[in-house]
This record gives structure tokens, sequence and C-alpha cells, in this order.
């Protein structure tokens, strides 16, 4: 992070021009270590923490523990735990701490019964180092040498306590378990064919929008973005009910199953199009018509031209589309959640252990597995996108494409299939929210949109999301836009700046569940002085702020780079406080950005349920997570209600983002000329 | 610009209400059925003014081992109408405060814990049924089932759902009451012959009987309330209770140690064993803990109380974490794909 501005900084200091940079510098530097403060307690310090949990392990200290059992004849030496564990039908000390991290004597012997006799009575003791864990009776502890003693009702009250340990046990588990590292197969396979379908869909519609004279073009974009405003489970619904056992379309299966691998890429594919689609479309926007003249001239078939020229052009595009539409799959939960049925994902793991089970070590243990790839795609993803500015030069023509019958009927079928898939997803769901009683009584009904008697908490959640996208979208952009403008604006302090666009980066390799796990151990911890705001409000912005954070900030980081740095020079030389400048000059330019970026953090923030599934609390629960405990408990048309009642917000939410942009750029009169 | 903040702030502003702490706050889990949580949140408040419950709903195995898990920080003011077993496991991890509510001397000691105090209270019981699609049978062909023997014959072959028992009440209760009405042996056996009909296992014990009644998979293994429920939505249902008995359990109360809100949870004990609490379980379920206020629902069969099974909570308690163990090295292991 090297750059101009401190460069010149070095070059300026013998003459000590430097007009206010006393105090603009320390303004500068202060708000850099706040907003470096906060990624770092937002997101690095939980994240070590979760490291650091995936390695603990609850066991038993059997060695440290002896027992006795009276069985009509007096108590019997049994010694420790240890040495008699065969003949109490004990496992090893980690296998049994993974049973439940307490052990009761009842446990030792089952029907109240040792080799055949009734137990009479039965005493512990602890005799050596318990590693943290206890033992006790009906909660009340004993300390070392003294008995804890019971007669045979009493057994299930005398309790030994695990200890924890630090091992890679937790790995080694996971690794010897097939059923779980099925899931990283299955992970894969399913993010691999969700990429070659997505990645061919997105190509061709983007190609059909900018290189080819089809009409409706302004339709087809509109309805290629609907995915991004719904839940993306709202996907799984659909085609439950398109293709379920009583699906509308069940016929075009063959008597095959939606619930599994198919039902996950299908899903997966209609809420990954719309982001591979734009980021296509931006490399298909920027090529140069002089090539195309080039190979015309030569007379290239248009086949050789669509090789050697577009697909080369466009090919860090695809690369980076693919690595996109691959890590979106890949962390995704809410899909599988739906239609997955006994096919294991990763990110589904993640969400059995910890709220199935509440086995968190194992939670982690999933997440750092998950994080390897997602962490691979991003680093791969940052590498292609940093080569794809050079691609364009500065004397390159924009192409603009002559009407070619054939070719832009063919576009426009295309495209309308690509647009009914998507429609038919939405509708669908729709159509279920209004019906009675799926699939036996078709009357239309409002009823599923009251809520009533469902579980997920109903219109109250609806309003929790509310007020957490307006909250997200107000605090998001502020933080988002002072930050990317120290990064690209400030002056000095370089490597503070290069610090806070490293951690600015990151949270897109973090997926949502991972981070929403990482927040429990951190925050959910009696020792840590922020612990207060977990189960509140705060927790829930805090985490969906720094989930899309990156994108935030690079959008922020595009409009500014597109400011002269000359602005700053003035405003220096005329002696202007940097605060009056960023007010006056840099924010009413990139207006339209901060819109931009509040209606991403917005809409987001409605449809996002896998950080928050972890974090939400019984008074702030949210829509998206309410729809998924619907579906949890059956209650499909619920479920789909919710997803449409989120919808249509977003949608609303568009359209006001668009009305302001257009107020906004009508009543900045330096815009016109 | 500015003006556009001002008005998002004020905008936000408008929503925080929702958030504004109230009176006394219960934090209650429970397993309950959620339909019922606003009837029962209504008849407690007006009772008692000036406490406001807060409800953390979810299965009773994942309540269960929230509990368990939060051991040492509890968040929980009461645990409400939740599995006798898990509360019995709750108890010998030391985790309930013993209350004898007011008018306990009115229940059936069965429904009571044994020890003096009680740690725990039962209010009603619900039971095992089956939930079959009588449209769905007929399209395929096949008779409804009239026990649990039937449930294995080669012609329900990916038919059945039912709830997977590690989390839920109803799906533990099953396997529980099968390994005691027929032995162990026997038990895991007939386990296992129904797996090959089983299409899948779900989180929560109400989902088998909805998809049942959307034919999704026409016989689910769920329990009698949901079926009466989908039945009165117009669901083509018919509500079968196998003929060799039925498992059962009891939606059971305890005060969690330590609470700094002992007072609030006490009422609330109090109002669960209620005649007023007791008129209104009267509404959906059979079996109550207090005989004398049952009342016949009309859907299901009048001798339901002689059909129930002796069920030996104290055996289930003690052998829940090796039976559920058991179950998963058996079934879950084998949910790959198939091919």
């Amino acid at each position: 992070m090297v750059d101009i501005s401190s460069g010149m900084d070095g070059l300026a200091a013998p003459p000590a021009v430097r007009p206010k940079s006393g105090r603009d510098d320390r303004i500068m530097l202060a708000f850099v270590i706040m907003i470096g403060l906060y990624l770092i307690v937002a997101l690095a310090l939980p994240l070590g923490m979760m490291l650091w949990k995936s390695t603990e392990v609850r066991s038993f200290s059997f060695a440290a523990v002896e027992a006795e059992v009276d069985t009509g004849a007096g108590f019997v030496a049994l010694g420790t735990l240890e040495a008699s564990a065969a003949r109490l039908g004990l496992s090893d000390e980690v296998a049994q701490a993974r049973r439940g991290p307490s052990l009761t004597a009842a446990q030792m012997f089952p029907r109240g019964n040792f080799e055949g006799e009734p137990v009479v009575g039965a005493r512990l003791r602890i005799v050596g180092d318990m590693l943290g864990g206890s033992l006790e009776i009906g909660g009340k502890k004993f300390a070392q040498d003294e008995w804890a003693e019971v007669d045979s009702t009493g057994l299930r009250r005398l309790v030994i306590r695990a200890g924890t340990i630090t091992s890679f046990a937790n790995f080694k588990e996971y690794f010897g378990n097939p059923a779980l590292t099925q899931s990283i197969t299955n992970s894969f396979v399913v993010s691999l064919v969700t990429t070659l379908i997505t990645v061919f869909l997105a190509f061709g519609f983007a190609y059909s929008l900018h290189r080819t004279c089809m009409r409706f073009k302004g339709f087809f974009q509109t309805i290629a973005t609907v995915p991004i405003l719904v839940p993306s489970l709202l996907a799984g619904l659909s085609l439950v009910y398109l293709f379920g056992n009583q699906g509308l379309a069940k016929g075009l299966l063959f008597g095959g199953s939606i619930y599994g691998f198919w039902g996950i890429v299908l899903g997966c594919v209609f809420f990954t199009f719309p982001h591979a689609m734009l980021i296509i479309s931006t490399a298909l926007r920027i090529s140069d018509a002089r090539l195309y003249e080039a190979a015309r001239v030569l007379q290239a078939s248009p086949t050789r031209t669509f090789f050697t020229v577009t697909l080369p052009g466009a090919r860090y595009g695809l690369i980076s589309a693919a690595f996109v539409v691959f890590t979106l799959t890949i962390t995704e939960f809410g899909v599988p959640k739906v239609v997955g049925g006994s096919f294991n994902v990763l990110a589904l793991d993640i969400y059995k252990q910890v709220v199935g089970q509440q086995n968190f070590a194992m939670g982690a243990v999933v997440s750092v597995i998950l994080l390897i790839p997602a962490v691979f795609a991003f680093a791969v993803d940052r590498y292609v996108t940093a080569r794809q500015v050079a691609l364009l030069s500065a004397r390159a023509v924009p192409y603009s494409p002559a009407p070619d019958r054939l070719y832009d009927i063919s576009a426009f079928f295309f495209c309308c299939i690509v647009t009914a898939f998507l429609l038919t997803i939405l509708l669908v769901s729709q159509y279920a929210s209004l019906i009675k009683f799926w699939p036996y009584n078709t009357e239309l009904t409002l009823r599923h949109f009251s809520f009533q008697g469902v579980d997920g908490g109903g219109w109250a959640s609806y309003f929790n999301s509310l007020e957490l996208s307006l909250l997200v979208a107000v605090i998001g952009t502020a933080v988002v836009f002072v930050g990317a403008y120290l990064v690209e604006k400030g002056r000095g302090f370089g490597w503070a700046r290069g610090a806070l666009q490293f951690l600015a980066m990151m949270p897109m390799a973090i997926p949502g569940m991972v981070l929403g796990l990482s927040y429990i151990f951190f925050f959910n911890n009696a020792s840590n002085p922020l612990g207060f705001i977990y189960g509140t409000m705060t927790i829930l912005v805090v985490s969906t702020i720094t989930h899309f954070y990156t994108v935030s900030h690079l959008t922020a980081m595009t409009a500014l780079k597109a400011m002269d740095r000359e602005f700053e020079s003035v405003s220096a030389s005329l002696k202007q406080p940097m605060t009056r400048m960023f007010s006056r000059i840099s924010m009413p330019i990139c207006s339209p950005t901060l819109l931009d970026i509040a209606s991403y953090f917005f809409v987001n923030a409605m449809t996002t349920v896998s950080a928050v599934v972890f974090l939400y609390a019984p008074g702030t629960t949210l829509a998206a997570v309410a729809a998924l405990n619907m579906d949890d408990a059956g209650q499909i048309q619920g479920a789909a209600a919710m997803c449409m009642l989120i919808f249509y917000t977003n949608l609303f939410a568009r359209l006001v983002h668009a009305g302001l942009t257009r107020a906004l750029i009508g009543s900045q009169a330096w815009r016109k000329r | 610009m500015i003006r556009l903040t001002s008005v998002m702030a004020v905008a936000a502003a408008c929503f925080m209400p929702f958030t504004a702490a109230q009176a006394q706050q219960l934090t209650v889990y429970t397993a309950l059925e959620s339909d019922l949580l606003p009837i029962y949140k209504a008849s407690f408040e007006a009772a008692n003014p000036g406490i406001t419950i807060q409800w953390v709903r979810d299965s009773t195995g994942v309540i269960t081992a929230k509990l368990l898990a939060e051991r040492d920080n509890p968040r929980a003011d009461v645990v409400l109408g939740t599995a006798a077993t898990s509360l019995l496991m709750l108890k010998s991890e030391g985790m309930l405060e013993p209350f004898a509510p007011v008018g306990v001397e009115n229940l059936d000691p069965r429904f009571v814990d044994q020890d003096e105090p009680p740690y725990w209270v039962g209010t009603n019981a619900w039971a095992a049924a089956l939930c079959v699609n009588t449209v769905e049978m007929e399209k395929a062909g096949v008779a409804i089932p009239t026990s649990w023997a039937d449930l294995i014959k080669p012609e329900y072959t990916g038919m059945i759902v039912m709830p997977n028992p590690a989390s839920s009440g109803t799906g533990f209760l099953d396997v529980s009451s099968w390994l005691q009405m027929m032995g162990e042996e026997e038990g895991w056996a007939f386990m296992d012959a129904l797996h090959k009909n089983i299409a899948t296992y779900t989180h929560s014990g109400s989902k088998p009987c909805t998809m049942a009644a959307s034919g999704e998979h026409p016989i689910g293994v769920s329990f009698e309330f949901r079926a009466v429920r989908l039945l009165n939505e117009g669901a083509p249902l018919a509500i079968v209770i196998p003929s060799e008995g039925i498992g059962w359990d009891m939606e059971a109360s305890a005060i969690i140690a330590g609470t700094p809100n002992l007072e609030a949870a006490e009422a609330l004990l109090n109002w669960s064993v209620s005649d007023e609490a007791m008129a209104i379980y009267a509404q959906n379920y059979a079996i109550l803990a207090n005989e004398a206020l049952e009342v016949q629902i009309p859907d299901l069969p009048a001798d339901l109380r002689s059909r129930l099974i002796e069920n030996d909570f104290e055996w289930a308690a003690n052998n829940r974490t090796a039976i559920l163990e058991e179950w998963q090295s058996r079934f879950d292991g084998k949910s790959e794909p198939k091919n």
C-alpha cells in the first residue's frame, strides 16, 4: 500500500507546505483507527476465537476418579474409572464426553445393575487432576478425596462433569466419520455443477443483452435481478411445490426426486444467476470495437471471432463469475435446508451441529473446513479482478452490435427461457402462499399472511427485519464510505490505510455461517466486556454490516477512484479543512453511489439468514429466519408467504432507491452541462 | 444529502419502540406447539399483569440441548411444556429449582415429580398417532395401516415419514415406546425394518403430519394434537391410534435454578396447573394431569387414556443418551445419497 500520496509527502517535506495538516491528519488517523478497530472486533477477533475453539475438546479424566460399588456386601473398590472402564461399559475419555458432557452413575450401572447384581450404593471420589471438570451430587460439588455417595435411587444424581483439553481430536473425529466427510465431496460436486450451469446461462444472457439487438432488453435485465430480492430458500420452497411428490410439474422429472442433488443445484442456479450475470455484463460491456473490425477485415468467421475475440475479452469476467458462484453455492444453506433431503452439504452440517446438537466445537471444525475453499476462491477472484482493469486501453472504441435477424431472435428466445425459469420460481411461491390448503383446496385466501399459530414470530419478525435493514443501510453506508474515503483519499499513514484495506476485503472470504458461529464464541463469553450486545439488535446490525462490508467497500472505492485527486490538492491549497472538503465535495459527488450502497445493504439485510440464524434472540427474530423455521415445522405455505413479503418490501426499497437517485441527480445542477 | 440521511434516521427511529424494554420479562424455553403459545401467553399475562413472557421455542431435543449447553450461564427462567424425560435429565444436572405450585395435590401423581417439593410438574399428555392421507392411499391402492406392525409391510416403502428422535420429543417417545413394548432386541429389529420404508426423518414432530396432510408423504408418524388440528383445517386425514398401544410423554414445566425472576417464575408454574389453564389445555388435549377437567375431543377415540403404554420415564431418561446414540449409528449414518 505504498502509494503516490505517501511518496508526495516525502517529497513535500522540506518546504513544509502542509496546510492544516496537523488537525486533518489527527482526525483522519482517529477515523482510520476507529474503523480499523471496528473491523478487528467485528471480524478478526471472533474468527481467531473460532479457530481456537475448533481445537477445544471436552474430556473426562477417568484416571482422576476412584469408584466403589456396594451390591449388598459392603463397598468394593473398583480402582480408578480408567482401570474399570471396561467393567462399567465406558468408552475412552473423549468419546464418552462426546456422548454427553456429563456422566452419571446410572450410566455406569445400567438398570441399576453391576455385573448382574443389583446395586445398593455407589460412591466416587476425586484423586487427581480433573482438567477443570468436577464431581457433583444434584449440583453440589465435592472436593478432592471426599467421597460422593448415593444409594440405588440416587444413581442418576451422582454426576461427573467433563473438563476441557486442547487437541486435534475434533478434526480426527470429523475425518473419521464418513457421514460428515461425505459432505465435502457433496459440497464440491454441487458447487461445480451449479457453477457450470449458472455461468453458461449468465454468459448467454449477458451476451444477448450487450452483443445483440434483441428487443425488450430493459425488461430482461430487470427480471434477471429478481432473485437478489428474495431469500434463497424461496427457490427451495418453489421447487418443492413444482417438483415435490404433489408438485405442479412433477411429471417433468420422470419419476426422479427433487429432494437432494438436483434440487440444490436448481435452487442455487436461481439465486446465483444475477450475481454471475452482472459480473459478466461488466466484462462484455467494456470490449474494444477495433478488435471486431480487425476480425472482419481479416475475414474471420463469426465462430472464429467469438472464440478469438469475444471469449478472451470476457475471460476475466467469466473466471470471476465462476468463482463468485462457486463461493455462494458452497457457503449456501437455505436451499439445501429446504430441498436437500438426505443430501448433506458443509454449510448445513454447521447448522445441524450448532442448532440441532448444540455441538459448538464440531461446528467450528466444519467452519474451518468450509473456510478453505471460500478463502481460495476469494484469492483467485481478487487476482483476476486486478488483472481485468489492465485490459482496457485508453484508445478503445466502444462496440455496438449490428442487427442480425436470426441472431437477435435466438437471443430473444434464450432470454425468454431463462426469465421464464426465474419468474416461475417466484410466482409459484406467490401462488402457494395464497391458496387455502395445498394441494387439496385451491381457494384463494390471505390467511397465510396473518402468521397466526405458526413458528418464527410472524409480523414481529417482519418489523424486526425492517428495523435491522434500515439501521444497516444507514450505519453501514456511513461506516463503509468513511472507511473507503480514508483508504483512497487519505494522506500519510500508509501502513494504517493498508491494514484497513486488508481488513475491509476480508469479510468477502468469510462465509456467513462461519461469521455467525464465531460471534457466538466471541460475544457469548462471560469474560468479554462487549458481551452485553449478545442477544440484542446491535449484534445483528454489526454482523450484517460486517458480512456485506466488502462489496459495499469496493463500490465506494470505485466511485472515489473516479474522482480526480486534484480536488484534494485544490482544497488543500485553499487551506480548507478536510472535513469541509468531504462534506461539500466528495459526499455530494458520490451521493448516487451512497444510495446504491444503502440499497445493497437494505436488500441483503432483509434476505440474509446465514450469519443471523445463530444470533437472533427471542426479541429479535427476523423475517427470513422465520421463513426457515416455518419450513422446519412443516408450515411451508407460511414460509412462502413470508418470503413474498420480503420480496415486496425489497421491490419497494428498489423503487424508492430509483426515485431518490433520479431526484438527486436532477437536483445537482453541476451534473447537467 | 443531509435531508436524506435525516429522513432515513427518522424512519429508523420509527421502528425503535419495538425493541424497547418492557415491564418484567420472563424468558421461557418451550417445546409447546407454536399455535398454542399466543393463547397461553394471553391467559397468563391477563392473570399476572406486569409480567411478560418471552418465548424461545424449538423442538424438544433442541431445547434440551440448549439448556444443557447453557448450564453454566443459564438464559432461561422457566422451561414450560417440555417432555418429562428431558426434565428428569435436567434435574439430575442440578439445573432445576424445586417448587410445589398451588393446586398440585389435584394432579394425577404420575404427572408430578416424586421428590418433595417436586422439581417439575406435568400439565397434560401428548401421545403418538399416525396421520394417514386418505386421498393418496386410495390413489396408491393400499390399505390404511392400523398397527405399528403394519408399517413394516413392503407396500408402504417410501411412504412413511417420522421425526428424528434426537431433535424431536415425539420421535423419542416413539423409539422409547417401541423398545419398552417389544423389548430392546425386537424393538431395534422393528426399526431396522421400518427404516426401509421411511422416506425421510424430519426435524420436528409436527412435520410428518403436515407432510401427510399435503400428500407429500402419505403416512406420518406424529402425535394426536397436530393430527386433529390439520383434520379441522380440511386435510384429508385419517387419525390412526396403532392397536399395540402408543407411546406418550407429558408437557412438563420447571423453574431453572438460580433465576433472578423467581417470583414471576413461580407465578407461571402456579398458572400452568390452575383450573383456568387446564380448561385451555382441554380444548386441544384429551389427557390432562387433572383428570376431573378432561373433555372428550371429537376426532379421537374416547378410550385414548387406556391405549397409552406403561411408560417408564426414569428408564427413558437414564437411557436417553444411549438410545439416541444407537439410533444415530444405525440410521443417521445411512442418510447419505443412495447413488
